[in-house]
């Protein structure tokens, strides 16, 4: 008999090609997601060095972070992102990685478009040139955010150097309030936890919350575990994984499917396996969060008011505080909710799937966008912006005031030219509130769709429970 | 990708005793437009050091004598959190960094540092917060790779810890791949059958459209 396992260790071993001297393990890789920005040098790597693809086909290419949202079809304005987008383009040719083009029915944001299309299974192991790759671990895959050379690694040998993670296991229990959201929880654990609290970890999430979640909120949940600080964010797959990806377009099909669904379920936590941290979140008393600072660990429920630096007796959580008071404009003592936004950005791979857009439009229904804020819903994927339609989605926003984009990652990183004026505050559902992270001077509040959408309305944070009761 | 070896580095180090720098401090997102991986010098800490309208901030670091080429930095805790842009590194490389020392790194950005022949240092932060002071009054370090010590006039000698492996690839400026193709091509291939066993599924995208 092996010893008791975590659904990490059987990740992990699963993949080992080698244990090396350093103590680190040659870790194979199956799936590879490509996008415009991360690619560029790793693809001019392997052309340096003589270098084909090891197994073309388990890339995945897309152009995401710098593409314009306002049309889709024409030149893109941009010089730098038009050479952006077409060098990609170019790349997934000369190297035969399947491309999906920026005005096919297959566009969308690497960590939205993985998923939805079946590329994303249970039991592999699938990296991406950006952090928030810990989304795709809600399928219980191993998945992590890699750097620019690392990418011409797997492309090259289809396996990366890793050093293993220790790991933590977050138990989610009780029921969440109504209105209340993966996104809420992701800010409370983040900021009980802190900006740093899982680094070096592998994080778990489990418990019947967890398995009572949809995997729309379980990917949130595992996107927002980099602000956290862990590199890996996993959820066992069980049926509700199950149910989602049977059919999808490359998901095993027939005889396969059963073959994989048999592995599947091997994949959860054996009793008795050791974890090296252990958290425990009561969701029941959650109310919505808020960020009010420039770091996603900085927030607080919308029913608080703004913190005293001074009360905070961590040197260093005071010290950034303050700065990010001063940042933030904000003043210690204020209501959250007396806090006036000018603009709304609804998207991002945190919180830009289907499941996002109709608890936004459920809030924005019937009701008018506040005199002078800017609000923009930018769909995680083309596929997501063409199902939101079909629900007539589309139509309520609009009616509302909010303009409807096509997909891309737009303001949460502020590469295209959806951006934040120096000064604008922004109710927005990405996923980081840096310094700068919307645009030069811009300043970010976190928060769940429906969150956002009540924002907008009001013009300021507020708890979208007195809306919709 | 050819990468510079480091073997020992003497020079002034610019100290930015800032906690929680991240890589969008150092290089701001809009630039990440850029594909190209050289010449990207001039955006490190591009909004610190210059205003919105392109001046120079005097006050910045890296815009005062003697620091403006400094190859080193001593900086606060967890520099390089936030978000896995290598750029972030290629642009330090730009200005001629080197060497970052800090009391705690972004896990990322750490690994990327030795990617590309840069040495990231972790040391006690008592002992960061004592070579920012000499840093300050433009002492000169020498980092010492080999010998894992780093030297400056007015404190004793200090010890580094690094990797056996990644102090050799970086000392012999060895390219990663390179090294892993050499030295595991055939444990691939082996891992490959018996993967291929246990998750047909995952070898059957070849047959796709
Ligand atoms: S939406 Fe934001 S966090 Fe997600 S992939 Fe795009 S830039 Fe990264």
């Amino acid at each position: 008999m092996t010893a008791p396992q975590t659904l990490y260790d059987k990740l992990w071993h699963s993949h080992a090609v080698a244990e090396l001297p350093t103590g680190e393990t040659l870790l194979y890789i199956d799936r590879h997601l490509v996008h415009e920005v991360s690619s560029p040098q790793a693809f001019a790597s392997l052309r340096a060095a003589g270098r084909r693809l090891r197994r073309p086909r388990t890339h995945l290419a897309v152009a995401d972070h710098a593409v314009p949202t306002r049309q889709r079809g024409g030149d893109i304005a941009d010089p730098l992102a038009r050479a952006q987008v077409a060098e990609l383009e170019e790349n997934a040719a000369a190297f035969d990685v399947p491309y999906r083009a920026l005005t096919g029915d297959g566009q969308g944001i690497v960590h939205v478009i993985g998923p939805e299309s079946g590329f994303t299974l249970p039991g592999i192991t699938l990296v991406c040139g950006d952090s928030h790759t810990t989304t795709h671990g809600a399928f219980g895959a191993l998945a992590f955010g890699i750097g620019a050379s690392e990418c011409g690694t797997v492309m090259a040998a289809q396996c990366l150097k890793q050093r293993k993670a220790r790991t933590m296991r977050v138990e989610l229990v009780g029921t969440l309030p109504a209105h209340v959201t993966a996104k809420d929880v992701a800010l409370a654990f983040i900021a009980k936890v802190g900006a740093l609290g899982a680094q070096g970890h592998a994080v778990e999430y489990a418990g019947p919350a967890v398995e009572a979640m949809s995997m729309a909120a379980r990917m949130t949940l595992c996107n927002m575990t980099i602000e956290a600080g862990g590199r890996i964010g996993l959820v066992a797959p069980d049926d509700t994984t199950f149910a989602y990806l049977r059919g999808r377009p490359m998901a095993p099909r027939g005889s396969r499917w059963d073959q994989a669904v048999a592995y599947w379920r091997t994949l959860r936590t054996d009793v008795g396996a050791g974890y090296d941290k252990q958290v425990t979140l009561d969701l029941a008393g959650i109310a919505p969060h808020v960020s009010w600072g420039t770091s996603p660990d900085e927030a607080l429920p919308i029913t608080a008011t703004i913190p005293d630096p001074a009360a905070i007796a961590d040197d260093s959580a005071r010290r950034h505080a303050e700065k990010a008071l001063a940042y933030m404009d904000l003043k210690p003592g204020t209501p959250l909710e007396q806090v006036a936004i000018q603009r709304v950005f609804i998207g991002s791979c945190t919180n830009g799937r289907i499941e996002d857009l109709r608890a936004a439009a459920e809030v924005v229904r019937g009701r008018t966008v506040a005199a002078g804020v800017q609000a923009i819903v930018v769909p995680g994927s083309t596929q997501t912006r063409q199902q939101a339609e079909a629900e007539g989605l589309d139509s309520i926003f609009t009616a509302a005031g909010f303009e409807w984009r096509h997909a891309g990652c737009s303001m949460c990183v502020a590469m295209n030219d959806d951006r934040l004026a120096p000064g604008e505050r922004c109710a927005s559902t990405s996923n980081r509130n840096f310094e700068g992270r919307q645009g030069p001077g811009g300043r970010t509040h976190l928060m769940s769709p429906a969150m956002a959408a009540a924002a907008g309305i009001a013009g300021h944070l507020i708890d979208v429970r007195k809306l919709l009761s | 990708m050819t990468i510079q070896p480091f073997t020992s580095l003497t020079g002034i180090a610019a100290s930015l005793p800032e906690e929680n720098i991240d890589t969008d401090v150092i290089y701001p997102a809009r630039f990440l437009l850029i594909t190209a991986r050289d010449g990207l010098g001039n955006y490190a800490f591009h909004d610190r050091r210059f205003t919105a309208d392109g001046q120079e901030r005097p006050e910045f670091v890296l815009n005062r004598a003697p620091w403006r080429d400094a190859p080193i930095l001593v900086a606060g805790a967890n520099f390089g959190s936030g978000s896995s842009r290598e750029q972030a590194v290629w642009a330090l490389l730009g200005r001629g960094i080197r060497c970052v020392i800090a009391p705690s790194f972004g896990e990322i950005f750490h690994a990327n540092c030795y990617r590309n022949g840069v040495l990231p240092v972790t040391l006690p932060a008592a002992d960061v917060a004592r070579l920012a002071a000499l840093a300050e009054a433009g002492a000169e370090l020498t980092i010492d790779l080999p010998g894992q010590i780093i030297a400056v006039e007015g404190m004793a000698p200090l010890s580094f810890a690094i990797a056996p492996d990644r102090k050799q690839a970086l000392i012999n400026g060895w390219d990663e791949t390179a090294v892993l193709l050499n030295a595991h091509g055939k444990d691939i291939a082996v891992f490959e059958t018996r993967h291929r066993a246990v998750q047909p599924w995952l070898f059957e995208e070849e047959a796709r459209p």
